[in-house]
């Protein structure tokens, strides 16, 4: 019954493009789906982990400019005589490239976030992110700085027959963003349903008890750390080859809270809580704008809102939901019990 | 030669506001256990005030001053009563998240306001710079190091010499126990985040005329704060006196032989090497507070 | 007093084991031996060094000096989750469940080492992981069935009452399937009848042929549980021995109850 229906709503997710033709439309929700991943991604590492990772559009950025890169080809030298040339390889390399380089950076972030906890772990990651930023501003060699990386090209698809196809159009980006959050989705979902899943959360809430029946605690913060950076960095490369421009700007802490806020408001620890929080914060500020609301107060609007979701439903929105479901289906029960 | 005692001076009057900045965040962070995310918007407020009362109503620049230094002071109480009381018992995660939201509100708020339009603030000392043998210094630069030195040596007599110092010590080193020696935790709570405001608005309100007012420049203050806390080890006023100092010594160094791109680098390289390499930070050798 | 010293073959040894805090010192050059099969009680006042040597044995604290060695390996330094791969695994003074887990998914955390799978088995999928939770699954309720948690499968590990929590605990430690199981106060706040039956499940545990090392404040019980009993005081060892030796031994008399006690009936 319930693997009917997610087929059918999946169904319905991928109709979308025939019966919704509006380019901006299809737009917001390809932007809004390349964040959904984002969010799922960082509540891998915050939502199961515990793990208080505020430096995620790091990785984000890291696999948008890494897959840009790759497929733009670059030059740069790195001390005298040292030179770096790379030539233009197809998309689908940089796209790989993306999510491996970023899945690296993770391994590294893993290993350090055993040596430093807790808050600490808060400011290295916001550091972390800085840094990046500030090397896509200054090293203009490779990343053209705040001119921004320009003409990225869009993904090309090779196939037996069909011959070569270049994605150039809103719905097929929309389907190819699509299936990217379904296979992450599906990705995430087997991980924490598994030995590896249950390791991550077991380490969240009682570490001293996790190791003591044989949990290691770096190997499992490098695994989350490693699968969360790695998916950031798809969602990063989706985007650097949807929107082709590439700037110091995708390291923006501010990315970083609008992800925090999709998944805390979502339901942190939940399968469905980045998808929730992605869509209300992903389409808000469309319906803002509609509503021709200036910019500043719909950020009021969030930093409030956040404050309401923290005080009033600590859990989030897919708890709060559940919590509300069982609780009426327990009245309905007692009452055909009663009767 | 001579640029290495330039930039040692330009580091001094530097380093004296960042001492504010960590200073306040270390008390903050390190009684509260609170990752404050409002420091930098303080820190904002407190130029913005500066140029509402200079530029706006022609108020005395030294009065000024002293209002946004007391309307900072007003502003963190008022954080800490509406938003952080109710957050006592709740995990950090929470308290973080919650003081994000206020960031966030609070900068565009302060956008929404003075528009993104920098603005600056006029100041009445002399446009002339004290010039010291090769070296020359602006006396609002002089000013600005001079008020903040005596504010850190406010401050550290507070926390030292006081009864509100010794209960906010204890509240630090042992929560519990100073609870239960009648210590009100409450008023602790709100004196610090008070405290610590005021000095980051302290900060903002003598950078604010030496520099200019615009909205985001909060965030890049916040984080050198906090890069100034790690230095210094928590809690640990001398330590983050001292962090201020070498924070600013390490940007005008590598602003001026390296590359000045990477001057704000500087502060978040350092925190992740230390945090990495020596967590109780530089100076400090336990976590104590003093 | 039967001489306890650390020999080869001990399935686990503790030589000179020494813990300062500082200027404190916490334990004081103590050895003592658990042979294979048997059930070894640790005693002693409060602040005696018990669970200050349990830390230090399984990992969480570093010995300022002194040798452990379980089965020949040398615990020293090695973290908690290597020495339980060992097959050494404890349960802790405050109780300590996951909390915000179901009574089944805190057995399942334990079955942690007794599960093969691996990360990319996972991520692609394979049905051996499908099985393989499966097969978890099963045996985790029939642990749950062995201490008597059997109904309270998918209730949350907070919820339980405390009994039934310390009970979890045991059924925690036990499904990482230890040779050698150190059990800190198990039955501390528990009522009569709950210790009654907790002794019984200890004699099922050693039919297990678990090995059992036990800190433990109830007489009755330790009395009635222990093959070999070691008295600490003031971090040294004053005496060990079998049940019977160790009542009568002055030295445990005057720790617990007073000089005056000791002189009175001496």
């Amino acid at each position: 019954m319930k693997t009917g229906l997610t087929t059918l709503w999946v169904g319905c997710l991928f109709s979308i493009p025939l019966w919704m033709t509006d380019p901006y439309v299809l737009h917001i929700l390809v932007v809004t789906g390349i964040f959904i991943v984002a969010a799922m991604s960082l509540n891998l590492l915050l939502g199961y982990a515990g793990q208080l990772s505020l430096g995620h559009v790091a990785f984000f950025g890291i696999g948008a400019y890494a897959s840009a890169l790759v497929s733009l080809g670059f030059n740069v030298q790195l001390a005298p005589g040292i030179v770096l040339i790379l030539d233009p390889q197809p998309v689908w390399c940089g796209m790989l490239s993306g999510v491996l380089v970023s899945g690296a950076f993770g391994w590294f972030i893993g290993k350090i976030s055993f040596r430093v906890r807790g808050a600490y772990f808060v400011i290295v990651s916001i550091s972390f992110a800085e840094v990046m930023r500030l090397v896509a501003v200054n090293w203009v060699e490779l990343t053209q700085g705040p001119m921004a990386l320009n003409n990225i090209p869009p993904l090309t698809l090779w196939l037996p027959g069909v011959g070569e196809h270049v994605f150039w159009k809103k719905p097929e980006n929309y389907w190819l963003v699509l299936s990217v959050a379904v296979v992450s989705y599906i990705l995430i979902r087997r991980l924490v349903r598994s030995r590896a899943g249950r390791a991550m959360v077991a380490l969240r809430e009682n570490e001293p008890l996790a190791t003591s029946v044989g949990i290691d605690v770096t190997r499992y913060l490098v695994l989350t750390t490693v699968c969360s950076a790695a998916m950031a960095g798809a969602a990063g490369a989706l985007y650097a080859h949807y929107i082709r421009i590439v700037d110091p700007d995708v390291f923006l802490f501010i990315y970083t809270v609008t992800m925090v806020i999709m998944v805390i408001t979502g339901g942190k620890g939940t399968l469905a809580g980045p998808i929730v929080g992605g869509l209300i914060f992903g389409l808000l500020p469309e319906t803002l704008r509609a509503l021709a609301i200036r910019p500043e107060v719909q950020w009021i609007v969030y930093g409030v809102l956040m404050i309401l979701v923290l005080y009033f439903l600590p859990a989030g929105i897919v708890p709060a939901v559940r919590q509300w479901w069982q609780r009426r289906r327990s009245d309905a029960a007692a009452v055909r019990a009663s009767t | 030669m001579d640029q290495l005692l330039q930039h040692g001076l330009n580091a001094l009057m530097l380093g004296g506001t960042y001492a504010l900045l960590g200073i306040g965040l270390t008390l903050i962070f390190g009684i509260m256990r609170v990752v404050n995310f409002t420091h930098g918007e303080l820190y904002a407020f407190g130029a913005y005030m500066m140029y509402m009362f200079v530029m706006l109503t022609g108020a005395n620049f030294f009065v000024a001053l002293v209002l946004a230094v007391v309307l900072g002071v007003a502003l963190g109480a008022a954080i800490e009563f509406l938003l952080l009381r109710k957050l006592r018992g709740a995990d950090i995660d929470t308290t973080m998240l919650v003081m994000i939201g206020a960031w966030i509100a609070l900068q565009n708020a302060e956008q929404l306001a003075w528009t993104g339009v920098a603005k600056s603030i006029d100041n009445p000392f002399p446009a002339a710079p004290l010039v010291i043998g090769a070296v020359s210094v602006g006396w609002n630069r002089v000013f600005v190091f001079v008020v903040a030195l005596a504010l850190i040596a406010g401050t550290y007599a507070l926390i030292n010499h006081t009864r509100l110092g010794k209960a906010m010590r204890a509240t630090f080193q042992d929560r519990d126990t100073a609870a239960l020696m009648g210590i009100r935790i409450g008023t602790i709570h709100t004196a610090t985040f008070a405290l610590g405001s005021g000095l980051a608005a302290a900060a903002g309100a003598l950078l604010g005329p030496v520099f200019v007012a615009y909205p985001t420049m909060g965030d890049l203050a916040a984080a050198k704060a906090f890069a100034v806390v790690i230095l210094g080890g928590l809690g640990n006023i001398v330590g983050a006196t001292v962090g201020g100092f070498i924070l600013a010594l390490a940007e005008e160094l590598g602003a001026g032989y390296v590359s000045s791109g990477y001057r704000d680098a500087m502060g978040f390289l350092l925190i992740i090497l230390i945090l990495v390499f020596k967590p109780t930070g530089l100076v400090a050798q336990k976590e104590r507070i003093g | 007093m039967t001489n306890i010293a650390a020999g080869q073959g001990a399935f686990l040894s503790v030589e000179g084991l020494s813990i300062r805090f500082g200027g404190l010192v916490a334990v004081d050059a103590v050895t003592f031996e658990v042979r294979e099969g048997e059930v070894l009680s640790l005693i002693g006042p409060n602040g005696a060094g018990k669970t200050t040597a349990f830390n230090a044995i399984t990992g969480y604290l570093a010995p300022s000096a002194g040798e452990i060695r379980f089965r020949g390996a040398r615990l020293n330094g090695l973290k908690p989750n290597r020495i339980a791969e060992l097959g050494l695994v404890r349960t802790f003074q405050k109780t300590s469940v996951f909390g915000g887990r179901s009574v089944l998914e805190n057995i399942l955390i334990g079955l942690h080492l007794r599960s093969q799978q691996r990360p990319l088995a996972i991520l692609l999928g394979l049905p051996s992981v499908a099985r393989e939770e499966r097969t978890l699954e099963t045996e985790a309720r029939r642990i749950l069935e062995f201490v008597g948690l059997g109904a309270r499968a998918l209730e949350l590990g907070s919820a339980l009452p405390y009994g039934e929590q310390r009970l979890l605990e045991i059924a925690v430690a036990l499904a990482a399937r230890p040779q050698l199981v150190l059990l800190d106060e198990p039955v501390s706040g528990m009522n009569a009848v709950e210790t009654a039956s907790f002794m019984a499940k200890l004699a099922e545990i050693r039919a297990l042929g678990v090995t059992v090392l036990l800190v433990e404040h109830d007489m009755k019980m330790v009395m009635g549980v222990s093959d070999r009993i070691v008295c600490l005081n003031q971090g040294r060892i004053i005496a060990s021995g079998t049940p019977a030796e160790i009542r009568r031994d002055p030295e445990v008399i005057r720790a617990y109850l007073g000089e005056r006690y000791a002189r009175a009936h001496g």
